[in-house]
């Protein structure tokens, strides 16, 4: 009894996903993934005319600002140098969602979750050299002056 | 005899945890995903080349610091160079979905020129750095210098080549699935370099000259 219901129990409702898909062609995952209904023809989201151009004005003015501010010098160092950094931040996540489409929904969610762990990796790789260097020139031993010894 | 009828209860009962059919995918529909993770593990690279200047980036070794080198008007043409190349490549891909094979085409070869100018004014201001005796060798911030600006560089590059190669698909086979999705590929990579140029004129050239 068992046996008959793992071995046959599988086929009729696979078989039935392998036609859609079949019957699909390219890509649509309708029926044969269980209905995520984004599904573009390669489970990537396109832009329109709009957002490239949003996205395109909006860089232009993020990349404006920060070359305004060190060429004119309008604010203190440690300001612009904050500044520039923030500017910076939000150009990037301007590029990520106007050019490269990047949302929570793109390859069902594979991409952002891809995008998150290489963040993580790379905010640990940069924050723990920049820290542990900093450390080890400010902490290391003063080289003792060669004229001075007797 | 009991344990041949355990071994044969047990091969009935094994359950399956898995589909026994491979259902079928479409040719190519996991290659965004995978070049998508590709992208991420270039990202890895040019994180650790922004950590060794972020060390290093302050040792001139007496020689010339970024102050006296960077150009920074330069740094914006550049920069407006790769600005504009993104948004042509968003251009050619919203003719592409259209299926406009002459536009696609025109709209690429636009972008390949915006990389082009970008590489040549690189070039441009690596020659004149080396002309005025700040060559890679020279101290550990122009090593750094030169190869994290230069490993950039060389994407664009590869970048170029790429772009070329497709275009010349294109016009062979049209704008196939398949073409469809190297362009795409390609579109990724183009606007990953941008994203990446990003954090090189904020951290390399904009704090440089605050220093």
């Amino acid at each position: 009894m068992s046996t008959h219901a793992h071995t046959t129990h599988p086929h009729p409702g696979h078989g039935h996903g392998g036609h859609a898909h079949g019957g699909y062609g390219h890509g649509h995952g309708g029926s044969g993934h269980g209905n995520h209904g984004h599904h573009h023809d390669d489970g990537h989201a396109h832009g329109t005319f709009g957002s490239y151009m949003i996205g395109f004005v909006l860089s232009v003015i993020l990349t404006a600002i920060p070359f305004w501010l060190v060429m004119t010098g309008t604010l203190d160092n440690t300001q612009t140098a904050l500044a520039i950094m923030a500017l910076a931040a939000v150009q990037i996540v301007v590029h990520m969602v106007y050019f490269l489409h990047m949302n929570g929904r793109a390859e069902g969610g594979w991409s952002l979750l891809a995008l998150i762990f290489t963040i993580i990796v790379v905010v640990i790789a940069l924050a723990g050299s920049l820290w542990v260097m900093y450390h080890l020139n400010t902490n290391m031993m003063p080289v003792p002056d060669m004229s001075q010894l007797p | 005899m009991t344990m041949t009828m355990t071994a044969e209860r047990e091969a009935e009962e094994t359950p399956v945890f898995h589909l026994v059919d491979e259902h079928e995918h479409p040719e190519g529909h996991s290659t965004l995903l995978g070049f998508w993770i590709y992208l991420m593990s270039d990202c890895l690279i040019f994180a650790m080349l922004f950590a060794t200047y972020g060390v290093l980036g302050a040792n001139y070794a007496g020689g010339p610091t970024p102050k006296e080198l960077f150009d920074l008007p330069l740094v914006a043409l550049n920069t407006s160079m790769l600005l504009l190349s993104s948004i042509t490549y968003g251009f050619a891909m919203l003719t592409m979905e259209k299926g406009r094979v002459g536009q696609t085409q025109f709209w690429l070869a636009v972008t390949g020129l915006f990389g082009a100018a970008f590489l040549g004014i690189e070039l441009y201001e690596f020659a004149h750095m080396i002309h005025e005796g700040a060559p890679p060798q020279r101290s550990a911030f122009l090593s750094s210098f030169f190869t994290l600006v230069g490993t950039h560089g060389l994407h664009v590059t590869f970048g170029i080549i790429w772009l070329i190669t497709l275009m010349v698909q294109v016009a062979k086979q049209g704008l196939i699935p398949a073409n469809r999705r190297r362009l795409m590929c390609l579109s990724m990579f183009w606007h990953f370099l941008d994203v990446i140029w990003i954090g090189v004129f904020t951290f390399v050239y904009l704090m440089g000259m605050l220093r």
